[in-house]
């Protein structure tokens, strides 16, 4: 029985220890926003904030992940209210088909909290996420968008 | 839990509105509004009382924007207030049983926006015509008194008003209008303005549902494994040694190379399926290799018989008796479309009825497959579209669909949800096909070119899929951009002598469709050799391409090169060029690259022309050019599926690299419709990149690449 706290919420969830965060954010409690690219911690897709640090929850194990605060996209946004990095995905219109951007958007949050004003060279340096559509462009532009907000 | 009750509650909605098959629920949708009992005012339009409109989408949506797209152009005629659009899929079972009314479902070619551009349009202007008389009626005047803007029907005369929402179930009733007169392109208000998409928001709070996040009440996972080796069998496997193994539900055969594992979880199955015995018969094609398929291409490129595609005048002749002969051979690997979201369908199979829901971009052949592998009458069957993470050619095929459907069978009444992992899509894909090229022309005195031959020795696309579409043994697909005269994409070149033919050559490594398809290497090949003549002639490459293009293929060009200034780069960065016409529109590019001493490339900025026609949403077009570059450069610089003993050698992301962000050129679009034609816009960009990059290397270094990809070449993109 793996106990987890995710988005300021309690959750148990009955699996082995070593089951991936993944799939127990998604198969156990229903938090599907956080999605599965590659299971070898490559894309990015199921990244994740684990007390405050962006994880590929495609390879923590669960166990890893108890008595940490877990944080993920459904997480960002407070009653509604999008963060400054949703809020420049928005009006950049960063997504395509949008499948990678979750994974996005929690590395860039992390990214931000680290460097609030990140260079290019920044960018380049911390964001290995895969989007397939190609939307690198508009990603670059919203991330030095959300560091102006 | 708030959050799992709400999303159970969401997806079983649209299981129940599926399951009661009445006709005002037969939709699926992602859209805010979920289907209700409104009436419709014809198959494309229904308004709500409190004025909402949905729009109806044939066409899937994986990122290109055509679902936006489509719907400006609906609206664009109903005269319809843009702010209250949302909008949602028929399913393809609704329109088989409706006489195919909403057309054509594939999304694929680029083809959704311009192949269906008429038709939506006019289902737009008749609902329009038909809210107008509905409020006609009740004022007891001629409709042609009345017009239509924002959503609001006035009368003239009057001055009297009424909004589309409170005349629509009137509009129901009657009967649609024979002929409508759609609009003057001058006149359009939101078709050519980028207005921003209808799917953003729920993808940036992690709401929106992708195939793969779909759960229904009982719902098991299943994962599957199939042959290594493409033609192989699964002699057996030894389902008691996993049986006990936690959630596990069921080990089934799928087909006579394949078994799945169904279980509480997708970790669960994978695990048991991991530990499942299995013993193989890899078969004859264990024999093939990259080195084998290669040695047969090779000698394709000098066979006699082949498929001509293009012929024009003597072109052995005039290269004979040319003054200058040049000849090169170029190549280009097996590509995998890599969706971010693995191949995946959600089956539910009773005796009386066969339901799934996918991620398709063929949902009428995602409808014939689950009769088929159901053995059920299509009339009881049906497919609802969800979201896709990606398409790009390989959710055109319905092979993840077939195997859902054997899955569920085998558990009648139990959804079942099959998701592939990673290492199941990598192994298991059509992919983009392998071809070698030989191109041969001839100059004269002055450098002019006076023949050209290309001979494509390689795969075909339809032998593998779609063989019953040969035309007398022929694949004309793999001519794409290359023929005579095509609204699809002719060659742009007045070159009087021409022979382009086609050895085909084909393995067990199935060839499928895969975003801009043949367009790509035929494009890199000619554009890449066309550089070459121009070295040869001693002139400029965009001042040779200039005198022998087709005036629309030369206008674009002159675009690009206006835009990317054009021979004058700084020191040390070298321009290549390359133009071509595909999914009936024309592009070309303009790359600055650099290349140090060391061999470290650098594109610097890349800039994309397009003249597709008409240009329905420009800001998703910018993105669509941006994407097109991304995908074409991650092939050029990485992209090559390599075949050992049969089988895919790339096992995953960690063996089959792909660009990301680090390695973005920035990419600078130019936009310049014509009129008077509709061209797509999602995938023709994608072959210039390559052959833009390589024409700028080449200059840059001296050296020609003529195999791909470019790391092959210690060409590391920094």
């Amino acid at each position: 029985m793996a106990r987890l706290n995710v988005n300021g919420k309690s959750y148990t969830a009955d699996v082995d220890p070593d089951t991936p965060l993944l799939w127990v954010l998604r198969d156990s409690l229903g938090l599907t926003g956080t999605k599965y690219g590659c299971g070898v911690a490559q894309c990015g897709a199921c990244t994740v904030h684990i007390d405050g640090e962006a994880m590929r929850s495609c390879s923590v194990p669960v166990n890893m992940a108890e008595g940490k605060k877990v944080t993920t996209i459904e997480g960002l946004a407070v009653k509604g209210v999008l963060t400054k990095v949703q809020k420049a995905w928005l009006d950049n219109e960063v997504p395509q088909c949008g499948y990678c951007q979750s994974g996005m958007i929690m590395a860039v949050t992390a990214l931000l909290k680290e460097k609030p004003k990140p260079t290019d060279a920044d960018i380049d340096a911390t964001l290995t996420n895969i989007c397939r559509c190609g939307t690198y462009q508009q990603v670059r532009e919203a991330i030095h968008a959300a560091a102006k907000a | 839990m708030n959050e799992m009750l709400r999303f159970d509650r969401r997806a079983f909605l649209v299981g129940a509105a599926a399951a009661s098959g009445g006709f005002s629920l037969g939709f699926s949708t992602n859209g805010a509004q979920a289907a209700d009992a409104t009436p419709e005012v014809n198959a494309w339009v229904v308004v709500k009382p409190n004025d909402t409109v949905v729009i109806r989408i044939a066409r899937s949506e994986m990122g290109q924007g055509s679902l936006t797209g489509l719907a400006q152009m609906v609206a664009e005629e109903l005269e319809c207030d843009w702010s209250k659009v949302t909008w949602e899929y028929p399913t393809p079972g609704q329109n088989t049983a409706r006489k195919r009314i909403w057309g054509n479902y594939n999304s694929t070619g680029s083809q959704s926006i311009r192949q269906s551009q008429d038709y939506v349009r006019k289902g737009g202007a008749a609902a329009r015509e038909m809210l107008i008389q509905a409020a006609a009626n009740n004022w007891k005047v001629a409709a042609a008194e009345c017009s239509a803007a924002n959503s609001i029907i006035t009368h003239q005369k009057s001055g009297r008003k009424t909004s589309f929402g409170k005349v629509a179930a009137a509009a129901a009733k009657l009967e649609p209008p024979k002929d409508v007169v759609l609009k003057d392109p001058k006149d359009w208000k939101l078709i050519g303005k980028g207005v921003k998409r209808l799917d953003t928001y729920d993808k940036l709070i992690g709401k929106q549902v992708y195939s793969i996040d779909l759960r229904l009440p009982n719902m098991l996972i299943a994962t599957i494994k199939d042959c290594p080796v493409n033609g192989g069998k699964l002699t057996s496997f030894d389902a008691d040694k996993v049986k006990g193994m936690r959630g596990v539900k069921a080990v089934l055969r799928v087909s006579d190379s394949s078994v799945a594992v169904v279980a509480d979880t997708f970790w669960n199955a994978k695990t048991a399926l991991d530990a499942l015995p299995m013993v193989w018969d890899m078969g004859e094609n264990a024999k093939v290799s990259s080195a084998s398929i290669a040695d047969m291409l090779k000698e394709g490129l000098s066979a006699e018989q082949t498929y001509i595609g293009n012929r024009q005048g003597d072109a052995a002749g005039a290269i004979a008796g040319a003054a200058k002969k040049v000849e090169a051979v170029y190549s280009f690997p097996y590509q995998h479309h890599v969706t971010m979201e693995p191949m995946n369908a959600t089956a539910r199979y009773t005796p009386e009825k066969c339901e799934v829901w996918c991620p398709t971009q063929n949902g009428e052949g995602a409808l014939a497959a689950v009769a088929e592998a159901s053995g059920l009458p299509v009339s009881q069957c049906d497919v609802y579209k969800v979201h896709l993470g990606g398409g790009f050619g390989r959710r055109g095929r319905t092979d993840y669909v077939t195997q859902a459907v054997r899955i569920a069978k085998q558990m009648p009444g139990t959804p079942v949800k099959l998701i592939w992992t990673r290492e199941e899509d990598m192994a298991h894909c059509a992919y983009h096909p392998i071809t070698q090229c030989k191109l041969t022309a001839g100059l004269d005195a002055d450098g002019k070119v006076t023949g050209l031959q290309m001979r494509i020795s390689g795969q075909s696309i339809l032998a593998s899929l779609l063989p019953q579409a040969l035309q007398n043994g022929m694949d004309p697909i793999v001519f794409q951009g290359l023929t005579p005269s095509s609204p699809e994409g002719h060659l742009g070149y007045d070159i009087p002598n021409v022979l382009i033919d086609h050895a085909m050559r084909n393995t067990h490594i199935l060839a499928g469709f895969w975003r801009g398809v043949n367009l790509n290497q035929n494009a890199l090949y000619l554009e890449s050799f066309i550089d070459e003549l121009a070295k040869e002639a001693g002139q400029d490459p965009l001042e040779f391409r200039r005198k022998m293009l087709k005036p629309k293929h030369r206008a674009v060009l002159d675009a690009a090169a206006a835009k990317a200034n054009y021979g004058n780069a700084s020191k040390g960065i070298f321009q290549g060029v390359a133009q071509i016409m595909g999914y009936g529109s024309y592009v070309a590019a303009v790359a600055d690259v650099s290349v140090s001493d060391g061999g470290q490339l650098k594109i610097h900025r890349i800039v994309g022309a397009t003249d597709c026609g008409y240009a329905v949403n420009p800001a998703q077009i910018e993105r669509q050019i941006a994407g097109s570059f991304v995908y074409g450069l991650s092939a050029s610089l990485y992209g090559e599926i390599t075949i050992k003993d049969g089988a895919v050698e790339q096992q995953n992301l960690d063996s089959y690299t792909l660009m990301r962000i680090d390695e973005m050129p920035r990419v600078e679009s130019v936009i310049v419709p014509s009129g008077g034609f509709w061209g797509g816009v999602g995938e023709p960009t994608i072959a210039v990149a390559a052959p833009a990059v390589l024409n700028g290397i080449a200059r840059a270094t001296g050296k020609r690449v003529r195999d791909m990809p470019l790391v092959k070449h210690s060409l590391k993109n920094t």
